[in-house]
């Protein structure tokens, strides 16, 4: 018995808030195609609760017996525009209600996968899937959509780019905090546990449990005991502590997967922040050496700190996978939100910040009267910054309608609350009504 | 048989071991290793506990122990060993 390990693992989970973020099932949907809409819906429903039955008892049971918190149970399928496209359906709100009642039946949180990947094209489900969006989030809770549009491979899809400009705006339009439900992806990952991005890619198993860590806080604590120290000293620090906080996510998920009789996919080596004080990605910038969040410097610390992190936990697990990387979200992170109140945090900066960690501009609440050109442009630069960089890259904002740089906008829970940042004002509406498809691009001469 | 590692933390006071091994005597829990200290003024104790899982459940005992915790000012916490050893060791 090794008293100082353990007193250690229960001081990272009590006070660290170390926890597993979410335990992710993958689900395949490809054998519930049928050509007729309503036998289609009732497969899902059918497959996605027979399934995932056991999902969250079983996490409860690790939950009581490992004393690890299990924060999140979630489901991700194959994206539906692949699944309805057979269908003569014209509206896919039908699918989200059934995903919806899916997941309620068997108690997840959420439910991912109402989702398009249009990076080079639409095939005939997309547009439908598309259009749906906006409705589907309105009249769902748990359902949680993406659509991929760009890829380092295939290019930027730019009447897909422009069209969710549109989409976002009139998601918001019904009620902005079903904005938090929507991602629009470049170089989108099919293993991915994290909402609201999650799908199951169709070159995954018919089923999968991946798991996604948390641990801002732990690393920021281990982070304290080496002030001063050379930079060397603190990547070293948090190489460890996410071997440490990833060991955990490699055996929760492997518990996981042989008592649900599922394969075990990935463990995603993420810092995840939520809103609750001491759990905070901005709290680590700082504590390597920033005043604040958004100083100069930001984004080197930054990608140190992405950087070691995947460094400490590809050793810790079998197989690495998902977005693995810092998670900027600036509505669930509380230091991330006083910058932003503070004036020291502004898009600008959050954008360079993307291209040095995962995932992109997250949870940004912006001004109602933000045009879906604006947005569509924000789109078109992380989608470069992805394309560019091999990396995935997203846009997750809430144009807040009626609410201007100053008010706030509120999502309760683990997603906190968002200050409206301002946006550029100039408009790049000519350029993203061109439409039409950005070329890949080319893979030497990297300068 | 259920292994697992059983840990009290709180204020010191007379009598918390005494009380922790009753209530484990109770529930027919072994003893296998024992380990106590004070830490930053707090009573920490860790023990690792055996018993005959056909005979009582891990959340029933967990739950007794818990219980007991409340009612002397006491967190006692109820984890399967393996747990930390995946944590702690490559």
């Amino acid at each position: 018995m090794e008293s100082r390990s353990i007193l250690e693992t229960i001081q990272m989970i009590d006070e660290e808030n170390l926890d597993i973020r979410t335990i992710t099932m993958g689900i395949s949907l490809l054998d519930c195609i049928d050509s007729d809409g309503a036998k289609a819906r009732q497969k899902i429903y059918d497959k996605i609760t027979t399934s995932a039955q056991d999902l969250v008892k079983v996490a409860g049971e690790i939950q009581t017996e490992y004393g690890i918190p299990i924060i999140n149970k979630r489901i991700s399928v194959t994206p539906i525009a692949l699944v309805a496209a057979a269908s003569g359906d014209t509206d896919y709100v039908a699918y989200a209600q059934t995903m919806e009642a899916a997941a309620q039946a068997i108690g997840v949180d959420l439910i991912g996968g109402f989702s398009a990947l249009v990076q080079k094209g639409y095939q005939s489900g997309d547009r439908k899937l598309i259009a749906s969006i906006p409705q589907a989030l309105a009249e769902t809770s748990r359902v949680c959509s993406s659509v991929n549009i760009g890829s380092t491979r295939a290019g930027i899809n730019l009447d897909a780019v422009g069209e969710l400009g549109r989409i976002i705006k009139q998601t918001a339009a019904i009620d902005p905090v079903n904005c938090m439900g929507l991602v629009v992806f470049a170089n989108a990952v099919e293993d991915n546990p994290f909402m609201a991005g999650a799908f199951h890619g169709v070159g995954e198993a018919d089923r999968i449990i991946n798991v996604g860590i948390s641990g801002p806080g732990v690393v920021k604590r281990a982070l304290e005991q080496v002030r001063g120290q050379r930079i060397d000293v603190v990547s070293e620090q948090i190489k460890k502590t996410a071997f440490k906080v990833t060991r955990m996510g490699q055996f929760v998920g492997t518990v996981a997967s042989q008592r649900l009789g599922v394969p075990f996919g990935i463990v995603d080596l993420s810092l995840a922040p939520t809103p609750n004080e001491g759990d905070s990605v901005a709290e680590i910038l700082e504590e390597i050496g920033l005043e604040s969040v958004g100083a100069p410097g930001t984004t080197a610390a930054l990608a140190l700190l992405n950087d070691a992190v995947k460094k400490g936990g590809v050793m810790a697990c079998e197989h690495v996978g998902g977005l693995s990387g810092a998670f900027i979200p600036v509505s669930e992170d509380a230091e991330m939100i006083r910058a932003v109140e503070a004036g020291r945090l502004g898009l600008e900066k959050l954008e360079a910040m993307t291209a040095v960690c995962s995932v992109g501009l997250d949870m940004i609440a912006i001004p109602g009267d933000t045009s879906a050109a604006s947005i569509s442009g924000m789109i078109a630069d992380e989608a470069a910054i992805g394309m560019i960089n091999n990396k995935t890259t997203a846009v997750r904002v809430i144009p807040a309608p009626g609410k201007t740089v100053g008010d706030q906008v509120e999502f309760g829970g683990l997603f906190g609350r968002a200050p409206v940042m301002p946006v550029n004002p100039s408009q790049p509406q000519a350029f993203i009504a061109r439409g039409g498809h950005i070329p890949a691009p080319i893979h030497s001469f990297k300068n | 048989m259920m292994r697992v590692i059983v840990t009290v933390i709180g204020n010191d006071h007379v009598g918390i071991v005494a009380a922790v091994a009753t209530e484990l005597t109770k529930l027919n829990i072994n003893i296998v290793d024992m380990s106590q200290t004070i830490m930053d003024q707090s009573f920490t104790m860790m023990l690792l506990a055996e018993w005959d899982d056909q005979q009582l459940s891990l959340a029933d005992a967990k739950q007794a122990l818990t219980a007991l915790g409340q009612r002397n000012d006491l967190t006692i916490r109820v984890q399967r060993q393996s747990v930390f050893d995946a944590i702690q060791k490559i």
